[in-house]
């Protein structure tokens, strides 16, 4: 099963309607809660990166009984160097973003942390797209 | 405890979901970031928070969370109740600032 989302930009207020839809829609497939949580998690911290630095972006989801694939792909301004974008506390994000509980610089390592497989394919002025995948718990 | 227990210790105000009261709670955490919550949380089934936004329910609603208190008299929007609302999360008022109410719901026995 495939799913797709747009992300939009520079809308916090809808920022992780994405997330809660596939939440939803794990749910109702009847997979385990600790698998959904964490594709949950995973999905809206980067749905967030999307809204605060990127812009907006597309979302696709793929749906197979033993793993969730998540890619996320925008045409931000790219990620200048992942190894401190990874370091927890490490962040660039607006004021804006502190002001709504986010910013904190945990979101890239909240997403290795709950996620199986990260993989970030980034260049500067180009874009950046984040390939996650869950493996569901046996 | 049961939500009616946390309604009762903080002197709140529910905002909705009042037909959730009866149910039981045993993990709590207190934080204004979101982030935070989704590192370091796991199976706490309330939030404590004086940050008011659309994200705060939102996370809750990732976390699987039952209730959110908003601390020092924090008022939400209609927008953000009726999110709740929508996901079936309580929202509770109290006019106490965090470490208080977080402190007063640990001496009654919720958990961290």
């Amino acid at each position: 099963m495939k799913l797709q989302y747009t992300i939009p930009a520079d809308d916090f207020t809808r920022a992780g309607e994405a997330s809660a839809a596939v939440k939803a829609t794990l749910k109702r497939l009847g997979f385990p809660s600790e698998t959904i949580r964490r594709v949950a998690i995973a999905m809206y911290e980067g749905e967030i990166n999307m809204v605060i630095h990127a812009s907006g972006g597309e979302a696709t989801v793929d749906i197979f009984p033993e793993k969730i694939l998540m890619e996320l792909a925008d045409n931000g301004p790219g990620i200048p160097d992942i190894d401190k974008a990874m370091t927890e506390g490490f962040s660039t994000a607006p004021e804006t973003a502190r002001h709504l509980g986010f910013g904190a610089g945990m979101g890239l390592p909240n997403i290795k942390k709950y996620t199986d497989e990260l993989t970030i394919h980034t260049e500067l002025g180009k874009g950046t797209r984040l390939c996650m995948v869950v493996n569901v718990a046996q | 405890m049961t939500i009616a227990d946390i309604k009762r210790i903080l002197n709140a105000e529910v905002l909705c979901g009042e037909q959730h009261l009866e149910k039981e709670v045993h993990n709590a955490c207190g934080s204004d970031m979101m982030s935070d919550v989704l590192a370091f949380v796991k199976d706490q089934s309330v939030l404590l928070t004086g940050l008011v936004n659309l994200q705060v329910v939102r996370t809750a609603e990732m976390m699987d969370m039952l209730c959110i208190v908003f601390v020092r008299g924090k008022k939400p929007t209609a927008e953000i109740i009726a999110l709740a609302e929508e996901f079936g999360i309580v929202l509770l008022q109290s006019p106490l600032r965090l470490f208080s109410a977080c402190g007063l719901l640990y001496q009654n026995g919720l958990n961290g």
